[in-house]
């Protein structure tokens, strides 16, 4: 037998934890520089308020990183967000469906967008890119012609779910329903039959098609996926503003891929994990949180954020090419 | 007026070793032999794009040693590559005069330029096509007659034509024809490659014979008949065969009837048994991978039918995966491209087709499940890597074929089709593979091995099938079978003589 079998899944760990060294000691540092900045900035406040912005963003990257491992990638997110949010809004308020209905049906819309970005991708063998631009002009005029470009007040009737807050904590349920999500797409993504299909596919398709797997109902799930949580953001928002806006989530794509990209997620595929593009999340945020607190002007953060995202990029190439070294 | 002298150039699995030729002015010079036989990488040599490791060339007296294509055409020595280098979405004009599109202030003359491509395209009878046509909307034909009008047009002193006619019709074949006679009456000298005897025997000069990289005979054209050609392609010095075992052949277990795919698989039928291995033998481009796509189900055919077992019921596999859940394999050609996930681990790779072994409810994988299932067959195959956490990519070609066997293996299928087993992998690691061969055979596996090397095909298998341009020329079982009954099958489909 191999000699370092009981060594090796120490090995394993020390990779891994190398793997999110360089991503925490970037959010450390980041904390800590804001920290030192102003005295605004360090305090259970400031941690509790990014907690409860990012739900939706931890949502939409979890789905835009699965949909990058298989090396598509989805442009509709952030209008498939105001689709679904326009959808739940009429329900409620025009409908009058009672919550769970309304709820299901904006869950529904996300899960329609997503089956077709990847049932047309896949029938007509278009990129992804084209046919989730294509659907992202869809959603948006989708949205705008269902409320007729008016924001929709929801009211109470949804606030019950960002309203909750974990005792002690203050942290919000959307908060923990989206780290949970998170942690579960991980271990899908890495141990299950389901996750290994989703890198083999964005490594090599045709090899996988080869060794007698079908990749396109695995493709169209990734994508089925991918709207569905971008659903579930949309209700976290409509949530926590109480009312749904055909103009939501503009940007949201960008920010998504930002996220997984700073986590280390290949744009061609095949390489990325769920965790890392939280991280991601994080960094963006703690960035903007950060930087509002030193007082600084939206166009410097956008600067900033700029700058931040290729330098993680530069970063992780290093970080790659050391990692792809043969090892003796 | 071209010289070789003693050239020589080793790869990892082949070598082109003392091959001295000399190319007289106006004369066309046929270069024959099996696939392999270094046909290509001396013309490559010759044209630049591959330098030698030994030898000599003079190129009208003068030492000549082109560090690449581009020195060589400066010199006057083109090559029109058997692929086709075309662009598509440039157009035909475009396409001819790539590297010297004729300019004036940076802007190209258009009316220059398509005049020259004018002239250019009807040297080869191509007057029909409008040189402002994007080549994408020509045939493969008329492509390959662009790519050689492309030769053809400019001045040269030496032209290698690969395989010209591969697709050509007979109007654009005596076209071709008449160019040729036209350079060499400028003095132009033509080395020709083609694997068509007939062809041959019309436009060439002399001819040389490879076999395994090395020069084995100068013959002038006229005199040799075909017959010694073929004596000559194959030699007669094999020996070391592998002793094969005897195995009781079993009960069929695949029956392959009519399976046709447009020109390239035409007719095909064939049967494999249980415990036998039937190798698949013909020259490049004669539709064997092709054949085996089709049985996979990787590729749709028009027409024909496969019966699995006894079974009387004719199926045909509309996916890879309908084959394999009916037990056929595949290991494919090309191990980069369509086999491998490099940058993944040894471990995933191994289990690839067949997670299901290793995975429980909700498709969760154990890890000390998936690593028991890699472990085994890193050591069954004899896998030599740090561990099998080590990504696939980095192993040599030879490793990374055991792996991809052992992902079939982990499969249990019936029906195994090993697509070129050992190309470009070491000796060691072929022996190894053809033991495993063997062994797959005596547990009642059927296997159907297609490769280009004769020799091992002659080593390790009970039946040969051979095929010649999309056809099952001949099968011949291991008492009937020579070395020159498979290559005149090999090249019987291209024995139909030129003229129409």
């Amino acid at each position: 037998m191999n000699p370092d079998s009981s060594a090796r899944p120490r090995a394993e760990w020390r990779r891994a934890l190398l793997d999110y060294l360089g991503l925490a000691i970037a959010l450390l540092l980041l904390v800590a520089i804001f920290s030192l900045a102003t005295r605004h900035f360090f305090s259970l406040t400031t941690f509790r308020t990014i907690a409860n912005q990012i739900p939706s963003a931890m949502l939409i990257a979890t789905g835009m990183t699965y949909v990058l491992i298989i090396a598509g990638i989805d442009l509709s997110v952030g209008s498939v967000l105001s689709l679904c949010g326009i959808v739940l809004g009429l329900s409620l308020t025009q409908w009058r469906l009672p919550l769970p209905a309304a709820l299901g049906l904006a869950v529904v819309a996300g899960a329609a967008c997503g089956a077709f970005n990847g049932a047309v991708s896949i029938r007509w063998s278009l990129p992804t890119f084209i046919v989730t631009l294509g659907m992202m002009e869809i959603a948006r005029g989708g949205a705008h012609f269902l409320s007729r470009s008016q924001t929709l007040y929801i009211g109470s009737r949804v606030e019950w779910i960002s309203g909750w807050t974990l005792p002690g904590l203050g942290v919000s349920l959307p908060f923990v329903l989206a780290l949970v999500i998170v942690v579960a797409a991980q271990v899908v993504l890495t141990r299950t039959v389901f996750g290994r299909y989703l890198v083999a596919i964005g490594t090599n398709e045709e090899a996988v098609r080869l060794s007698g797997i079908d990749p396109r109902p695995v493709k169209v799930t990734v994508f089925v996926l991918a709207g569905v949580l971008t659903a579930l953001a949309a209700i976290i928002d409509a949530s926590r503003f109480q009312s749904a806006n055909p103009n939501a989530g503009t940007g949201f794509e960008l920010q998504a891929i930002a996220a997984a990209v700073i986590g280390g997620t290949s744009l061609m595929g095949g390489r990325g994990s769920v965790l890392r593009s939280f991280f991601g999340v994080l960094i963006i945020a703690v960035l903007n949180n950060g930087l509002a607190a030193v007082g600084a002007k939206d166009e410097t953060k956008r600067l900033v954020t700029g700058a931040v995202i290729i330098a993680a990029v530069i970063l992780d190439q290093y970080r790659q090419r050391r990692a792809a070294r043969p090892r003796a | 007026m071209l010289e070789l002298r003693r050239l020589g150039k080793s790869y990892a699995s082949f070598a082109l070793a003392e091959v001295s030729l000399e190319l007289r002015p106006g004369e066309v010079h046929a270069l024959v032999g099996e696939n392999g036989a270094g046909k290509s990488t001396l013309s490559k040599i010759i044209a630049g794009i591959v330098q030698p490791d030994s030898g000599t060339m003079a190129l009208g007296g003068q030492p000549y040693a082109p560090a690449s294509r581009k020195a060589a055409e400066h010199r006057g020595v083109r090559m029109v590559m058997q692929e086709l280098n075309l662009i598509a979405n440039l157009t035909v004009a475009e396409n001819l005069f790539l590297d010297q599109l004729p300019r004036r202030w940076g802007w190209i003359q258009r009316d220059v330029l398509n005049r020259q491509a004018r002239e250019a395209l009807a040297q080869v009878g191509l007057s029909a096509i409008e040189p402002d046509q994007p080549v994408q909307t020509l045939g493969i034909g008329q492509q390959q007659l662009v790519e050689i009008a492309a030769g053809l047009s400019r001045r040269c002193q030496v032209l290698i034509l690969d395989e010209p006619t591969a697709a050509l019709t007979d109007p654009e074949i005596e076209r071709l024809f008449a160019q040729i006679a036209r350079l060499k009456a400028r003095g132009v000298g033509l080395i020709y490659i083609s694997h068509r005897m007939e062809e041959i025997r019309r436009v060439a000069d002399r001819l040389t014979v490879l076999r395994d990289g090395r020069l084995v005979a100068t013959r002038p054209a006229a005199e040799v008949a075909l017959d010694e050609i073929v004596r000559l392609m194959v030699g007669r010095d094999l020996g070391e065969n592998l002793p094969a075992q005897a195995r009781p052949p079993g009960p069929v277990a695949l029956r392959v009837r009519g399976l046709t795919r447009g020109e390239v698989v035409r007719d095909v039928s064939f049967e494999v048994r249980r415990g036998e291995i039937l190798g698949f033998a013909g020259l490049m481009g004669s539709g064997r991978t092709e054949t085996m796509r089709l049985i996979f189900g990787a590729d749709r055919a028009d027409a024909g039918a496969l019966y699995l077992g006894g079974s009387e019921t004719p199926v045909r596999f509309a996916s890879p995966r309908e084959a394999v859940r009916a037990g056929i394999a595949l290991l494919t050609e090309n191990r980069k491209e369509q086999g491998l996930l490099p940058p993944l681990p040894i471990r995933a790779n191994l289990t690839l087709a067949h997670l299901e072994a290793v995975s429980g409810p909700a498709g969760w994988i154990p890890p000390e499940a998936e690593r028991r299932a890699a472990e085994r067959w890193r050591e069954a195959m004899q896998i030599r890597c740090a561990s099998v956490e080590q990504p696939v990519g980095e192993l040599s070609g030879g490793n990374q074929q055991k792996v991809l066997i052992g992902r079939w293996l982990e499969r249990d299928c019936d029906v195994l089709i090993f697509d070129e087993p050992t190309r470009g992998i070491d000796v060691g690691a072929k022996f190894e593979i053809y033991q495993w061969l063997a062994r797959l055979a005596g547990q009642g596996k059927a296997i159907i091995m297609v490769s280009s090397d004769l020799k091992e095909l002659l080593a390790v298998c009970d039946r040969i099938a051979v095929m010649s341009a999309g056809r099952l020329a001949a099968t011949f079982h291991r008492a009937e079978w020579s070395q020159d009954k498979i290559m005149a099958a090999a090249l019987s489909g291209h024995l139909q003589p030129a003229v129409s």
